[in-house]
């Protein structure tokens, strides 16, 4: 049988200075072209268990480990963050701590610089880098001459340059546009379209819901849900009971099944919604 | 009625030769709350950063209460204009939460009882106990984002503006700001909020500024703006799920723009109708 993507079993974290683990005992896998949702209340440790999977945590950011994580069937433990880097695109959580260089098509080729990617190849990639993301003709401009919205742009281009086949994204779209946050999500569906593996990191769930195939709950540091989308945003009282919304059309069927004692049956994108409440409802 | 801002023909260069806004023209009044969307790059925080005087118009004029922004200094726009960033990270924080919290106090000369009392409020609205020794560093963006909003709260400035306060808020957190700004509105505050978070201009309902490419298109109430189809589409936006949900369904009032989950559900209830038809429409 073909390894998974991404296996994780029995992972448990601490940080050096704290007494409880802020990962117990995790455990959870996807396949090549699988895209997974990450949500979870803020502190809930995703960021922690994403960097788990390209080894920063514990190689360069601290803390005692147990268990193992797996990428492409090897141990990430056993491979450098370096020679991860090749594989696993992650985009942090905080766009300006990524970025370093004096422009932004050197930001852009800063990663792929590492990698060795020969020169004209970068080119190529930049352009098309920063189209994905809407920043055509912005090339040589300061990383810090940008808006917030820009700047996250940016950092989700440099690692789509490098070409991954696993991307990692914490919180990617936070402060994106509408149609930004779309764009991002539609990269992402590409990239599944190749067979290549995503794990995005969100708050706002109807994105999550309509482009995940599987979602991951965490919560104080421990897996409460993990299973198809559709299956962990209809189970509206274990999202409550965890402080977490549904998408907003499951919020609303449920909220109608309650008030008029109807049995409509929950969905978690609008077009199923829509459908939905119409064969019920006529 | 003056009103208390008023933004006359202001255009911003940046010293890059970026021209961020274009000709604005804005008028605020006493009690307000005012949402600014608008695309990546569109021009919003550079627009906001006018107001405490952070950037001076390189065209035009902005009075503040009755003050030319071009004329005064930062600090005493300060004591009447409080900004919470976009990117915490920008803002300068003192060695721990507690100094922060009563730093603007400090700076205004109150009196250490009313800065006690200040500074308590904001600490048990913000559940800040466990968290005043900390240094703000060491505290993620969104727990970042929170000290500086009770700092500002703590001083209580006649405006407050707030950039993309929702920006890696958890459910909850989300909940909070929501809160905090229907708090700041009863206590006669001006509000201005800059946020790519449709669900919650949805819940506040306010009135709605929209920005594109450095000029305002739009300027009415949110469920005005989030039916006008032109204007959401050059701006970029989507109403939120639950709007997009509503009107693919007849039987609602048609005249009415739904915002909210609850809208549909009270609208449903005080009008008997919750056997909805759903149109062929839209
Ligand atoms: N310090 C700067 N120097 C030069 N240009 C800048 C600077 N900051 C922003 N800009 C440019 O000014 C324009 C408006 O930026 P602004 O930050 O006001 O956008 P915004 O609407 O707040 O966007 P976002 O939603 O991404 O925060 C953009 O084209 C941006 O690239
Ligand atoms: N570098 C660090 N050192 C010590 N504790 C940390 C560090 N990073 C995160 N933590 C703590 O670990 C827990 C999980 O954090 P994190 O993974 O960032 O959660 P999330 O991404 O879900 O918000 C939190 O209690 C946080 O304060
Ligand atoms: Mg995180
Ligand atoms: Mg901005």
């Amino acid at each position: 049988m073909a390894a998974k993507a991404i296996e994780v079993n029995n992972l448990t974290f601490s940080y050096p200075d704290t007494d409880e683990p802020v990962l117990k005992d995790i455990n959870f896998s996807i396949n090549h072209g699988e895209i997974l949702g990450i949500i979870g209340p803020t502190g809930a440790g995703k960021s922690t268990l994403a960097m788990c999977v390209n080894g920063l945590v514990p190689q360069v950011i601290n803390g005692e480990m147990e268990g193992t994580v797996k990428v492409n069937g090897s141990e990430v433990s056993e491979s450098s963050v370096a020679k991860m880097s090749e594989d696993v695109g992650f985009v942090f959580q905080e766009p300006e701590n990524q970025l370093s260089q004096m422009t932004i098509e050197e930001e852009v080729a800063f990663g792929m610089g590492n990698l060795g990617v020969p020169r004209d190849d970068m080119r190529v990639r930049i352009t098309d880098a920063l189209e994905q993301v809407g920043l055509t003709g912005f090339e040589k401009r300061s990383p810090l001459a940008l808006s917030g919205g820009q700047q996250q742009r940016l950092a989700i281009a440099a690692v789509l340059a490098m070409r991954p086949s696993i991307m990692i994204m914490d919180e990617p779209t936070s402060m994106l546009d509408p149609k930004g946050k779309n764009e991002v999500y539609d990269v992402l569906k590409n990239l599944k379209d190749y067979g290549m593996t995503g794990i995005i990191i969100d708050h706002e769930v109807e994105r999550i819901a309509a482009y995940c195939d599987k979602v991951l709950v965490l919560y104080e540091g421990e897996v409460q849900m993990f299973a198809p989308s559709e299956e962990v945003f209809t189970n509206i009282k274990k999202m409550h009971e965890l402080t977490l919304n549904a998408p907003q059309v499951t919020e609303f069927l449920s909220s109608y099944n309650q008030a008029f004692g109807k049995d409509v049956k929950l969905s978690t994108t609008l077009e199923e919604a829509v459908d939905n409440f119409e064969s019920v409802c006529k | 009625m003056e009103p208390y801002i008023s933004v006359k023909n202001v255009s911003h260069k940046y010293p890059n030769g970026v021209t961020a806004i274009k000709d604005i023209n804005l008028d605020i009044h006493e009690g307000e709350v005012v949402a600014i969307l608008g695309s990546n790059g569109s021009g919003k925080t550079t627009l906001v950063k006018h107001f405490n005087g952070l950037l001076k118009p390189t065209k035009g004029e902005i009075t503040v209460g009755t003050m030319n922004t071009k004329k005064e200094r930062i600090s005493k726009l300060s004591s009447r204009v409080g900004y919470v960033f976009q990117n915490p990270n920008h803002q300068t924080f003192l060695p721990s939460v507690k100094q922060e919290l009563a730093y603007g106090c400090k700076n205004l000369k109150m009196t250490e009882e009313d800065i006690e009392t200040r500074v308590q409020k904001a600490i048990d609205l913000f559940r800040l106990e466990d968290r005043l020794d900390d240094n703000p560093f060491d505290l993620n963006s969104s727990q970042r984002k929170e000290v500086a909003m009770a700092s500002i709260m703590a001083v209580s400035p006649k405006v407050i503006v707030l950039d993309e306060p929702t920006t890696g808020q958890d459910h909850k957190g989300c909940k909070r700001v929501l809160e905090l700004v229907r708090m700041f509105q009863r206590e006669g505050h001006i509000v201005v909020l800059i946020t790519h978070d449709m669900h919650l201009i949805g819940e506040l309902n306010c009135r709605t500024v929209v920005m594109n490419q450095s000029e305002k298109i739009a300027d009415d109430h949110a469920s005005v703006v989030f039916s006008d189809k032109g204007i959401m589409e050059e701006a970029g936006l989507q109403p939120p799920q639950i709007t997009q949900f509503a009107n693919q369904i007849t039987n609602l009032d048609e005249m009415k723009t739904y915002l909210t989950v609850e809208s549909i559900i009270e609208w449903m209830k005080a009008n008997k109708e919750e056997d909805v038809k759903v149109g062929t429409g839209s």
